[in-house]
């Protein structure tokens, strides 16, 4: 037997004529831990879905090596049965059910035939929730009473359980807060030990070049190289070299020539309640100004309250109870709802692109619009046909969203460009402010690269902009000045270079001791 | 290798000349075809004069129905009351006529007013209250029909005053060319105001042609090939011209059609190109999104469930107008009929996609398919497994297809 568990050999997978994979190849050692790293498109999840039998043996060419074997997966029992489990980007639990049910979902444990063995399906879950460090969970509550960190760790419990050897993490991070992923890598280096292969696909590179003992990168379908640790550069400029096949010298464009002006934007004392519950404070006092040409952030954990904050501003979209207020150029509003916000020249860029965003099943154009239709594409609730076309294909062109036609749903484009869609679609609202929520979640270096230039051409236009951002390096490099939120207060200001991840980080943990003492 | 070379150069082309959307018109193509059948089937019953102008006068409230119904599938919802609604407004318009002796205007309006009560009652407990649809139109559903036996006291009132029942029976003025042929519409002559009518709408249908292929050219968008255009648009003049020469040998333009022919237009402009039109198609793709976008989702809600209530009440004046009287059964499983149009006019049930028109032609190649079948010899119970057939079956394919193109 071979050194490598698992060998795919000149893997091409087409969707209708275009090339998805050409020609791939990845050799995966036993017992290491390897990194996939490519743009968003670039084949990643398709050559895992190869892999897992989602795409059926036929549907493809070139040869799958499994442990020796030569493997022809037609579905996805077929390479769990082998022991390969893939975990998805997006969660595959059912909420009402109990964790013990989710674990052994599909795998339950059996009595005789149908007949579900509630002992064992309770002792085993209890196990394997040790195994990743849940020991302590009840085995007996819906899943959905447990935050989204936990949840990851349930999927990896649940693969587990079905004897995986090789086991493939889609993003496993990407809703995670910085301890729940350290966590998580974490348990990867434990699973390593006790010998089970590991793929991670995941575009924070800090926690690849942490965990990984390889990194194949792959560039438009083809695999372009794969680096191992202690032979190869490790480092993050190495990897985005060979993600975007051009040196990236600078991840974060420069804003030069960018006056400030005055503040335009200002919050004062604002308090919101819990949706569910009136008695929960979410936001205490929160007071932030933002001048005219700045772009200012919002640090801090998830769960911090910035989103909150952010919505509750925008229309009273979060929460209630909601005091304090508002001031755009200088003049107090009252921002009850959408509608109003956008009049007064606000503008939230959600963070969930894909549920709060985006109608997916609709055009480039039909989203690009829909906020601005009111105000600026209609007379007397009439739309203007050719004006609507003539906008969204300047900002098409403005902001480069790769498509070769407006009319194209937006479902079906990759997440850097339904985010430049997002983007477009308020910018056509011609606010004075924006709030992004998170604007470069998911989406890869290249369109990170471009987001970021538009900020500098908003900021350049003399418009407040603010970022929410949970990576903090995005803060750092893309913000003038940036507050940091902690369990729903504002716990620091930090300005220019006072701007690095020690000082957010102190802010937080001095607001927690704070918390504690009294 | 080569093979898939040259595969993706060929989808390269299809992407540079868009070609006419075939599936857009697939429906009419099968509105032509199950009526092609029917004449064959039928030894060309179904072509007769009567018999177009009867298609028209039956299907008047199901059209009507279903330009209501496609609103409700837009937001991914179905109102499983407006049967029982057609029902109570016919029977309000009834009992105002018989007992009450108003004149047919205010029968209406009592009609209309009845049926927007209904909707706003639906409407305040979908948008304000946040209850599913699919419970509070099962409730009307139920509510509407006892009313109406209540109302009625489970008896037929009728026959209702000439004045009221013109608008579900009567026809436009005529002005009648004699021919020498004796045998064409018995002697009665040829209707001039319908041909005159048909010609317009076809000059109107090759000038917005004209003037779409103008603003095509001006902002450089992409256009279909010229025969393909040419092509949809003879067969859409056809029809339109068939249609108008078999009304011009009966007995003219039946009111019903422009009730019909006004209520499809104005929606369709709602739903193509009004703000209003626009919120609908958001709210039923993303609510979520929409909501974050401006749209007051509850408001379009409301007024979509509310429009449903009145335009019941249209189709419930109509069919009294044309029975000639207020039955409490009248009505019976509309709301299958009409929903069962927005699907099989390409309508999605999870809500964002549909047409008006795709959902008018649903509806009328059900009515050609019960008219047919009748014509055929073929009883009610038949017809309704075919169109149950016939829905699983458009939709099945409508769905497959999609499925393909991914």
């Amino acid at each position: 037997m071979s050194e490598y568990i698992l060998e795919m050999n000149h893997i091409t997978k087409e969707f209708s004529g275009v090339k998805a994979l050409d020609d791939v190849n990845l050799q995966v050692k036993q017992g290491e831990i390897m990194a996939i790293c490519g743009e968003n498109g670039a084949g990643k999840s398709t050559l895992m879905n190869v892999l897992s039998g989602v795409y059926p043996f036929g549907e493809y060419t070139g040869d799958i090596v499994y442990k020796g074997e030569t493997c022809k997966f037609r579905n996805i029992r077929e390479s769990e049965a082998k022991g390969i489990v893939i975990i998805h980007q997006e969660l595959a639990l059912s909420p009402y059910l109990s964790v013990a049910e989710n674990v052994f979902i599909g795998n339950e444990r059996l009595k005789t035939r149908g007949v579900i063995d509630w002992t064992a399906t309770k002792r085993e879950a209890k196990n394997l929730l040790a195994r990743v460090g849940l020991g302590d969970e009840n085995v007996d509550v819906p899943v959905n009473t447990l935050g989204v960190g936990k949840q990851q760790l349930i999927e990896i419990a649940k693969a587990l359980g079905k004897n995986a050897n090789l086991l493939i993490l889609d993003e496993p991070t990407a809703a995670l807060n910085d301890r729940e992923s350290a966590q998580l890598l974490e348990l990867m280096l434990q699973l390593k030990a006790q010998g089970i292969t590991c793929i991670i696909i995941s575009h924070k590179l800090n926690e690849i070049s942490y965990v990984a003992d390889s990194i194949t990168i792959i560039r438009d379908g083809k695999t372009i190289e794969t680096l191992h640790k202690g032979v190869d550069d490790f480092s993050e400029e190495q990897i985005i070299k060979g993600m975007v096949g051009r040196e990236l010298t600078n991840r974060y464009p420069k804003r030069e020539g960018c006056p400030i002006g005055d503040v335009i934007f200002e919050v004062k004392d604002w308090n919101v309640c819990h949706p569910d519950d009136g008695d929960r404070q979410v936001l205490k006092d929160v007071n932030i100004q933002v001048r005219a040409g700045e772009v200012v952030g919002l640090a801090g954990l998830m769960g911090a309250g910035r989103t909150e904050l952010a919505m509750s501003i925008f229309g009273h979209s979060y929460g209630q109870k909601i005091t304090g207020t508002v001031k755009i150029n200088g003049q107090e509003v009252k921002l009850d709802s959408v509608q109003k916000a956008i009049d007064h020249h606000l503008a939230y860029v959600s963070e969930d692109r894909k549920t709060y965003g985006l109608v997916l099943i609709d055009s480039i154009k039909f989203n690009m619009t829909l906020s601005a239709l009111k105000n600026f594409f209609s007379k007397k609730g009439v739309v203007d046909d050719s004006l609507e076309t003539v906008r969204s294909e300047e900002y098409r062109k403005r902001i480069n969203v790769k498509t070769n036609s407006i009319e194209q749903t937006v479902g079906s484009l990759s997440g850097g460009n339904q985010q430049k869609v997002v983007l477009a679609k308020w910018m056509l609202t011609e606010p004075d402010v924006l709030i992004l929520d998170e604007p470069t979640r998911g989406i890869d270096v290249g369109a990170k690269y471009e987001i970021y230039c538009v900020i500098n051409e908003l900021a350049k236009a003399g418009k407040a902009v603010i970022v929410i951002s949970s990576e903090m390096p995005e803060i750092i490099g893309t913000c003038d000045r940036t507050y940091v939120i902690n369990e729903g207060e504002i716990a620091g200001e930090l300005k220019g270079d006072e701007i690095t991840q020690e000082a957010i980080m102190a802010c937080i943990m001095a607001h927690n001791r704070k918390g504690e003492v009294s | 290798m080569s093979k898939v070379e040259t595969k993706e150069t060929a989808g390269a082309q299809t992407l540079k000349k868009p070609q006419l959307n075939m599936k857009q018109y697939g429906m009419v193509i099968m509105l032509i075809v199950v009526y092609v059948f029917f004449a064959i089937l039928t030894g060309g019953k179904n072509m007769t004069p009567m018999n177009i102008n009867n298609l028209i006068m039956q299907n008047g409230y199901v059209v009507i129905l279903a330009v209501g119904m496609l609103l409700c599938v837009l937001t991914g919802n179905v109102d499983l009351g407006v049967g029982s609604v057609v029902a109570a407004c016919g029977a309000v318009a009834g009992t105002l006529l018989m007992d009450f002796g108003v004149s047919a205007p205010v029968a209406m309006l009592g009609a209309l007013a009845v049926g927007a009560a209904f909707g706003v009652f639906v409407g305040f407990f979908v948008s304000k209250l946040e209850i599913p649809p699919f419970i509070v139109t099962l409730a009307t559903m139920l509510m509407g029909r006892g009313l109406c036996y209540v109302i009625l006291k489970a008896q037929t009132k009728g026959p209702l005053p000439a004045s009221y029942n013109w608008i579900g029976t009567g026809f436009l003025p005529t002005i009648r060319i004699m021919t020498d042929n004796p045998d064409l519409n018995k002697g009665k002559g040829i209707d001039l105001i319908c041909l005159v009518v048909g010609a317009v709408i076809c000059a109107l249908i090759i000038l917005a042609e004209i003037k779409s292929q103008h603003t095509a050219k001006k902002h450089n968008l992409p256009t279909i090939p010229l025969w393909q255009t040419v092509a949809k648009d003879a067969v859409i003049l056809f029809i339109v011209g068939f249609f108008f020469w078999k009304l011009a040998n009966y007995n003219g333009i039946p009111v019903v059609l422009i009730l019909m022919a006004a209520l499809v237009g104005i929606y369709h402009f709602i739903t193509t190109k009004t703000v209003a039109g626009r919120q609908v198609y958001a709210m039923g793709g993303n609510a979520k999104a929409a909501r974050l976008s401006g749209i007051n989702t509850k408001k379009v809600f409301f007024w979509v469930y509310a429009n449903m209530g009145l335009l019941a009440a249209v189709a419930g004046i109509v069919l009294s107008a044309r029975n000639q009287s207020a039955t409490p059964k009248a009505g019976d499983g509309f709301e299958m009929d009409a929903i069962a149009s927005c699907y099989i006019g390409g309508a999605a049930t999870s809500g964002g996609v549909g047409t008006i028109i795709g959902a008018v032609v649903g509806a009328f190649i059900m009515g050609i398919l019960n008219n047919g079948m009748s014509l055929a010899g073929y009883d009610t119970n038949v017809q309704k497994i075919v169109k149950g057939c016939v829905l699983l079956g458009a939709v099945t394919f409508d769905l497959l297809s999609k499925r393909k193109k991914r």
